[in-house]
């Protein structure tokens, strides 16, 4: 819904346009993101995304630590689905190493990914309800959120940074029981989704302000090389879990939820339609959980023939690649991460040219963005 | 059928809550109509200063300064209690608790603590701003609103100032708090304020407009403006075929009724800027709008406007919509505060429910839903009356 802005003779020679800095600290940049805005009134004429805020350099700073050290720093990228970044980073090395992870291993790992999947969700959903001005979603998104940190904890001993996922494996087998407490949790978040519709899905006030917003045509997202639940909000029907499978997604039954037209809306339901389909995922592992060793054989001093690797994934916010070069030593020579909120995010300038101040906002959390992996 | 099941501390509020109820009840029924107390009162009061000889000029206005002190009384502690109700509310929605120790039971002393805390507060006018216009705009926001409660009825003959123009009054006056709103605004000089006091400016205009014409079927069919005579125009009961059905209150008044109670309504909740229609402070566009650069107690008084506007909202929609004080059994200024009370949880209900919506739909909602359908509204009291 693009604004006319609409040029009175004379006009000109008033108004102002006023720069207006959104951020670095503002409620609702998720992180320490600055865009610049210029505007005329209330319709945005120009935007610059300024990022760098959260730069710990960590490409450089895995030059200095040896490959199973750089699971710890992969947690730190996008916080909220530390899980992914793990697995991806595991990918990598295996690949340069040629491992093979034992069938439960493997399993194992697409259980947490897709649990730490409904949780990044539950974040952009209860967040995005902030965004759009409704408060309660947030605190029922946290409290499933919770029971999955819950679960996460007694897997791993921690509820953020897991560094779970291990070169050739994982860190731990499950826990007692914990088979169980996942199914009641699934079990338990099935009928939350019906809650969340009524809430914020169908409400007619958060259609009004999302649809027909921030339209990303597919043409646009594909030449900005959007991934992700933007890409597929979008149109275009394109997961890496589905067309390049990884782990051992090729066994799973799901679907990969479309939108039409590119819009916020669009872009929430894909994402509230994947959080069912990782339910669904999540519940055919558990059912055919092989038995068996879940590590693959791996040497104490990891040190990788020299070579590289490019090994990539499906992550929540899109395509999650990781360059690894080695020289043979026990240290990586480059490491390259390619995060996907970082070229997300890139779209901004281009569609909020012509929106609302408000919709900067609506338009800032749908794209979905974590800045510690914008800027790493 | 299933009985819930309580724990042992919900059995224990629900209790408490029924012992408060009942303890109230009691209370009110032994007071009774509150007016004939106070003209008790004060007859007393003037028999004993018309002995002591004290001029009458000198007892109107120590009748005045104290029902000032009354409305300021009653404006700041329900304003309390709606905060702490609203916390409450809001928590329980939200599957939290909210505040639970200030005060021992549920927290209730919390809004005390807090305004304890504002009051002490460091007063900071920023550098940019123009001080005079910064401290002003408090002020300027919560006066009006103090002045419309003198001709709010509270029930039978509460009422210090019973205007024959009472709803125009009101309407007039409480129009005027936009403009502390917009002098924060531009006052503070900070561009989200800016931003916010525009919006705040456009928002009331616009809907003032819907807010009066909706009121206007209702003084159609009475034929006054005066509030305490459109509150008693609504007592009795609908007939339907000689049985009584329903309250003879305006809200059950087919179509034309409810039609004027939701945008009534809805022009009311945008009135006092609030959810779905908090556009002027919303927190994750403007950080906090016009009030970005208050604190202390300038901030606690645009605080105490917002609610003494949403108390003063649902007190009018009881006395135009709901039947004033009517009601059985209880004197009538009990019904007016439960109907009024109940009136601020839909406020609050609401509050916590929507999402807000954006600044030029907001408009488009005014000029192109609720003026037409109130117009309409009017054209059919009017086809009404000709019947």
């Amino acid at each position: 819904m693009t604004t006319e802005i609409i040029r009175l003779p004379g006009q000109d020679l008033s108004s102002e346009e006023m720069i207006l800095n959104l951020g670095p600290q503002h409620p609702s940049t998720h992180g320490v993101l600055r865009v610049v805005l210029r505007m005329d009134g209330e319709v945005i004429t120009g935007s610059e995304p300024d990022i760098g805020y959260l730069h710990r350099g960590t490409e450089k700073l895995s030059e200095n630590r040896t490959y199973p050290q750089m699971l710890v720093i992969s947690d730190r990228w996008d916080y909220l689905s530390a899980m992914s970044n793990n697995l991806v980073w595991c990918l990598a090395v295996e690949k340069l190493m040629q491992l093979e992870v034992p069938q439960r291993g493997q399993t194992l790992r697409i259980i947490m990914v897709e649990l730490n999947r409904i949780a990044s969700h539950l974040v952009f959903f209860g967040t995005y309800g902030i965004d759009i001005g409704a408060y309660t979603p947030f605190l029922y998104a946290f409290r499933e959120r919770e029971k999955i940190l819950d679960l996460f904890e007694e897997v791993s001993g921690a509820r953020l940074t897991y560094n779970y996922i291990r070169i050739g494996g994982v860190m731990a087998d499950l826990p007692q029981d914990w088979v169980g407490k996942c199914r009641s949790f699934l079990e338990w978040i099935k009928p939350r989704f019906v809650e969340y519709d009524i809430l914020l899905t169908e409400n007619p006030i958060f259609k009004d302000r999302t649809v027909g917003v921030g339209i990303l045509t597919k043409e646009k997202a594909l030449s900005y090389g959007v991934t992700g639940p933007n890409l597929r909000g979008s149109g275009v029907s394109f997961d890496m879990r589905k067309d390049e499978p990884y782990s051992g997604y090729d066994k799973f039954q799901f679907e990969v939820p479309v939108g039409k037209n590119g819009d916020c809306w669009d872009r929430y339901w894909v994402r509230i339609q994947e959080m069912k389909e990782s339910v669904k995922i999540i519940e055919q592992a558990l059912d055919h959980l092989p038995e068996g060793e879940c590590n693959a054989k791996v040497p104490r001093l990891i040190r990788p023939p020299k070579g590289e690797a490019y090994a990539h994934l499906e992550a929540p916010r899109g395509m999650l690649g990781i360059y690894l070069i080695s020289d043979g030593t026990e240290k990586p020579y480059r490491v390259h991460v390619r995060p996907p909120s970082f070229i997300n995010l890139a779209i901004l300038q281009e569609i909020l040219v012509g929106m609302k101040v408000a919709d900067v906002i609506a338009i800032l959390g749908s794209i979905d963005i974590v800045l510690g992996e914008v800027d790493r | 059928m299933i009985l819930p099941v309580f724990t042992q501390s919900q059995k224990r509020s629900v209790g408490v809550l029924v012992a408060m109820g009942a303890i109230g009840s009691t209370i009110a029924l032994l007071i009774g109509e509150l007016n004939q107390r106070i003209f008790q009162v004060w007859g007393f009061v003037s028999e004993f200063a018309s002995k002591i000889s004290i001029p009458s000029f000198m007892l109107s206005f120590v009748s005045m300064v104290l029902q000032c002190s009354v409305l300021i009384g009653f404006i700041s502690v329900s304003v309390m209690f709606m905060v702490w109700w609203e916390r409450k509310i809001s928590a329980h929605m939200q599957s939290r608790l909210g505040p639970m120790y200030t005060g021992g039971w549920h927290g209730w002393a919390q809004t005390i603590a807090d305004a304890i805390k504002l009051l002490l507060k460091e007063d900071i006018i920023p550098a940019a701003a123009n001080p005079w216009v910064h401290r002003l705009a408090p002020v300027l926001a919560f006066v009006p609103c103090f002045l419309c409660y003198a001709a709010l009825p509270f029930g039978e003959g509460l009422i210090s100032a019973d205007l024959d123009i009472g709803i125009l009054y009101i309407f007039a006056l409480s129009g005027l708090s936009v403009l502390g709103i917009v002098m924060a605004g531009w006052g503070s000089g900070n561009k989200y304020s800016l931003l916010g006091g525009l919006r705040a400016a456009a928002q009331s205009v616009s809907y003032e407009i819907p807010r009066v014409l909706s009121v206007v079927p209702i003084i159609m069919f009475v034929g006054s403006l005066k509030l305490t005579q459109i509150a008693q125009a609504q007592t009795g009961f609908w007939h339907v075929g000689g049985i009584p059905v329903l309250p003879r209150w305006f809200i059950f008044y087919p179509v034309i009724g409810q039609l004027a109670f939701i945008i009534f309504l809805i022009a009311s909740v945008a009135e006092t800027n609030r959810t779905p229609f908090d556009i002027a402070e919303a927190e994750s566009e403007l950080v906090a709008g016009f009030h970005t650069e208050y604190s202390g107690m300038k901030f606690s008084f645009f605080f105490l406007a917002e609610y003494a506007y949403v108390f003063l909202s649902s007190g009018m929609t009881t006395t135009l919509f709901l039947g004033g004080g009517s009601g059985p059994l209880f004197p009538s200024w009990v019904w007016f505060l439960l109907k009024s009370f109940a009136v601020v949880f839909l406020f609050l209900w609401f509050r916590w429910t929507f999402p807000r919506l954006r600044v030029d739909r907001l408009m488009e909602f005014t000029w192109k839903f609720l003026i037409p359908w109130s117009f309409f509204n009017i054209l059919a009291a009017g086809f009404m009356g000709l019947m």
